[in-house]
C-alpha cells in the first residue's frame, strides 16, 4: 500500500463515517418519536381518546387519566406568555432594527443574550422572590381578588420573559431580509419612517414575525423549570388567571419518581412527553415552513 | 402633523418596550445578585453537605458544583464527538444545495427546539431499556443529546463562514476532502468551534429537566460514571422547596453560582471567538 492509497481509502471510509454521523441526527429525531409511542402505547390502548383528552378526572391510582386540566393549564399559560411578550418583543425588534443606531445595537445585544443565557431554574428563583408576591400582595388585592401568587399569570410573566430573546432574535433576522430598496422607494416617496414600517415593511415582514411568535409559543410550551416553581400545579382546570394550573411538562418533572409503582403511571407520563413533542414539532415545521418560503435561513 | 404625532407615539412605544427589555435583563441579574450575595459562603463552595444539610445544618453545594461541571463537561465532550463531524460533513462533503444536508439541518432545527423535559423522558426510557440507573453516566448521555443540535447548529454557522475558496485551493494542491476538512477548515474555524462547544456547555449546565431523572441526586461527589451526582438546578430547586428559610436563602446563592457559572462561559465563548480570531486567515 502506497501513501497515496491509503489517503484516498481514508477519505472514502471518512466520508461514509461522517455522512452515517449526519444521518443519526435524522435518526434521534425519529427514534424519539418511535420511542414515546412505543412507551405511551399502552394507555393509548387501553384507554378511549375521549377519555384521555376530553376528561379532567386525574386519579392514577384508579387507573383514571384525564389529561384535559393539564392540557387546558399548558394552554392557558402559553397564551398568556405570548399576549405579554409578543408586543413587547415585536416593539423591540422593531424599534432596534429600524431606528436604533449603532450604539444602543451594540448595548442590547448582549443584553438579550444575556437574557437567553439565564438558566431556567434561575428564571424560576426570580419568579418566586418577586412575580409571586406582585402578584399576590398587590395585582390580585387591585382587581379585588384573592390569589396565592402561584397561579396562570405568574406562570405567564415569567415565560413571557423567558421568549422574548428568541422572538426578538428571530424577529430581527425577518426584518433584515426585507429589501433595503423597499425602504428607500417608500421613504423617497414622502412616506416618514413610521409609515415605511407600517405599509412597507411590516405587510412584507409580517408572515415572518408571526412566524417567530410560533416559535416563541412552542418554546414556551415545552419550558419545565421556570413554570413547575410558579404555576402552582393544582390538578384543576383554571377559572381566571389568578387561579392555580398545572401544565403538562410540570406533570411529568412532578410525578417521576412514583411512576413506577402504579400500573400504567408511566405510560400515561410517556404520552404527556409525547403530546409536549408533537405540539413543538408541529409549531417548529409551521415556522419553519414559513421562513423557507421567505427563503430564510434561521436557526434558534 | 398627524403624521408626525403618530410617529413620535410609536416611538416611544418602541422606545419603551426596548426599556422594558433592557431594565428585565438588570431587574433578574439584579435580584439574584441581592438575595444571593448575603447568603454566600467560602463553606458552601468548598464543603459538600453534611447530615441534614437540608434542614438548615452546616455544610455546602460542593456536591453539585462538580456535579454539575461533570455531567455537563462529560456531555460537551460527548457531543463534540458527533457534532464536529457532523457540522464539517455538512459543509464539506455535502454539495452547498443537496437535498440530505437540508433534511439534517432541519431535523437539528427541530431538535434543538424540543423541550428538555422530552429529553429527559426520552433519556430515561434510554436507561431503562440499556439497563442503566439515575447515574452520572446517564445525566451526560442525556443532556448530551439535548445540546448535540444546539452545538451543530452553531458549528455549521461557523464553518459556513470559512471562505469557501480555501477548501479550493486545498483542492487544488490535491489534497482529499478529508485532508482539507480536518487539517484546512478545521483549523480555521477552531476559535468559533470552541465557543460553539462553551454554549453549549453553558445550556448543558443550566438545564434542570434533562437530569432531574437521569441523574439522580447525591451528596458525595460522584467517584464513578455509574454513581448518582448531584446538580445545581436541582439543588436550587430543592433548596427552595425547604420550608426553611435559611435553607432558602442558601438556594439563592446557589442560583448565584449557577448564574455566574453560565455567564463566565458565554463571556469566555465571546472572548475566545473575538481574540483568537486574530489568527484566522479572512
Amino acid at each position: 500500500m502506497d501513501r497515496d492509497s491509503i489517503r484516498k481509502g481514508l477519505d472514502r471510509w471518512g466520508r461514509c463515517g461522517m455522512v452515517v454521523a449526519a444521518v443519526l441526527c435524522i435518526l434521534l429525531l425519529l427514534l424519539m418519536v418511535l420511542g414515546l409511542l412505543w412507551k405511551s402505547w399502552p394507555i393509548l390502548e387501553s384507554h378511549s381518546l375521549a377519555g384521555l383528552f376530553l376528561s379532567s378526572v386525574w386519579k392514577p391510582h384508579g387507573g383514571q387519566f384525564g389529561f384535559l386540566a393539564f392540557i387546558v393549564g399548558s394552554l392557558c399559560i402559553t397564551g398568556v406568555a405570548v399576549l405579554l411578550a409578543m408586543p413587547v418583543s415585536l416593539l423591540t425588534t422593531i424599534y432596534l432594527s429600524e431606528y436604533a443606531g449603532r450604539r444602543i445595537r451594540a448595548v442590547m445585544s448582549p443584553l438579550i443574550d444575556l437574557l437567553a443565557g439565564i438558566p431556567s431554574v434561575v428564571y424560576g428563583v426570580w419568579g418566586v422572590l418577586v412575580v409571586v408576591p406582585l402578584v399576590k400582595d398587590y395585582l390580585a388585592p387591585l382587581l379585588g381578588r384573592f390569589s396565592s401568587g402561584y397561579c396562570v399569570l405568574s406562570a405567564g410573566v415569567v415565560l413571557a420573559i423567558m421568549i422574548l430573546p428568541i422572538i426578538i432574535h428571530v424577529g430581527t433576522d425577518v426584518l433584515k431580509s426585507v429589501p433595503q430598496g423597499l425602504r428607500e422607494a417608500s421613504l423617497s416617496l414622502g412616506a416618514n419612517r413610521w409609515e415605511t414600517v407600517k405599509h412597507v415593511v411590516l405587510r412584507r415582514a409580517a408572515p415572518g414575525l408571526l412566524a417567530a411568535n410560533v416559535l416563541g409559543v412552542s418554546r414556551a410550551f415545552g419550558e419545565t423549570m421556570a413554570v413547575l416553581m410558579v404555576a402552582g400545579n393544582v390538578a384543576v382546570i383554571p377559572k381566571s388567571a389568578f387561579d392555580p394550573a398545572y401544565p403538562l411538562p410540570a406533570l411529568i418533572a412532578n410525578n417521576y419518581g412514583e411512576m413506577m409503582s402504579i400500573p400504567q403511571y408511566d405510560s400515561a407520563l410517556m404520552l404527556a412527553a409525547l403530546m409536549l413533542f408533537v405540539v413543538v414539532l408541529g409549531f417548529n415545521l409551521l415556522s419553519r415552513w414559513v421562513f423557507s418560503r421567505m427563503e430564510l435561513h434561521i436557526s434558534g | 402633523m398627524r403624521k408626525q404625532i403618530e410617529e413620535i407615539a410609536a416611538k416611544i412605544l418602541m422606545i419603551g418596550a426596548t426599556v422594558v427589555v433592557a431594565g428585565m435583563v438588570v431587574l433578574i441579574l439584579g435580584t439574584v445578585l441581592w438575595r444571593g450575595l448575603p447568603a454566600l459562603s467560602w463553606d458552601m463552595i468548598s464543603q459538600t453537605p453534611s447530615g441534614g444539610y437540608y434542614l438548615g445544618k452546616g455544610g455546602g453545594i460542593l456536591n453539585a458544583i462538580v456535579g454539575s461541571i461533570l455531567v455537563a463537561g462529560g456531555a460537551t465532550l460527548l457531543s463534540l464527538g458527533l457534532a464536529l463531524p457532523v457540522a464539517l460533513c455538512l459543509n464539506v462533503y455535502f454539495k452547498t444545495q443537496s437535498r440530505l444536508a437540508g433534511c439534517v439541518r432541519a431535523s437539528l432545527d427541530v431538535l434543538w427546539g424540543v423541550p428538555s423535559i422530552v429529553y429527559g423522558a426520552f433519556g430515561f426510557g434510554l436507561m431503562l431499556w440499556l439497563g442503566l440507573r439515575a447515574s452520572l453516566l446517564g445525566g451526560i448521555i442525556t443532556v448530551a443529546l439535548m445540546i448535540l443540535p444546539i452545538m451543530i447548529r452553531a458549528m455549521d454557522e461557523v464553518i459556513h463562514m470559512v471562505p469557501r475558496e480555501m477548501l479550493e485551493a486545498s483542492d487544488a494542491l490535491g489534497a482529499t476532502r478529508w485532508e482539507g476538512a480536518w487539517k484546512v477548515i478545521l483549523r480555521q474555524a477552531l476559535p468559533g468551534l470552541a465557543s460553539a462547544a462553551l454554549i453549549a456547555f453553558g445550556r448543558g449546565i443550566g438545564d434542570a429537566a434533562s437530569v432531574l431523572f437521569t441523574s439522580g441526586f447525591s451528596d458525595r461527589i460522584p467517584m464513578s460514571l455509574a454513581e448518582p451526582a448531584a446538580t445545581l438546578p436541582l439543588a436550587i430547586f430543592f433548596q427552595l422547596g425547604t420550608p426553611f428559610p435559611e435553607v432558602q436563602q442558601r438556594g439563592y446563592a446557589a442560583a448565584l453560582i449557577l448564574t455566574a457559572i453560565v455567564l463566565a462561559a458565554s463571556a469566555l465563548a465571546r472572548l475566545v471567538s473575538h481574540r483568537a480570531g486574530r489568527f484566522v486567515i479572512r
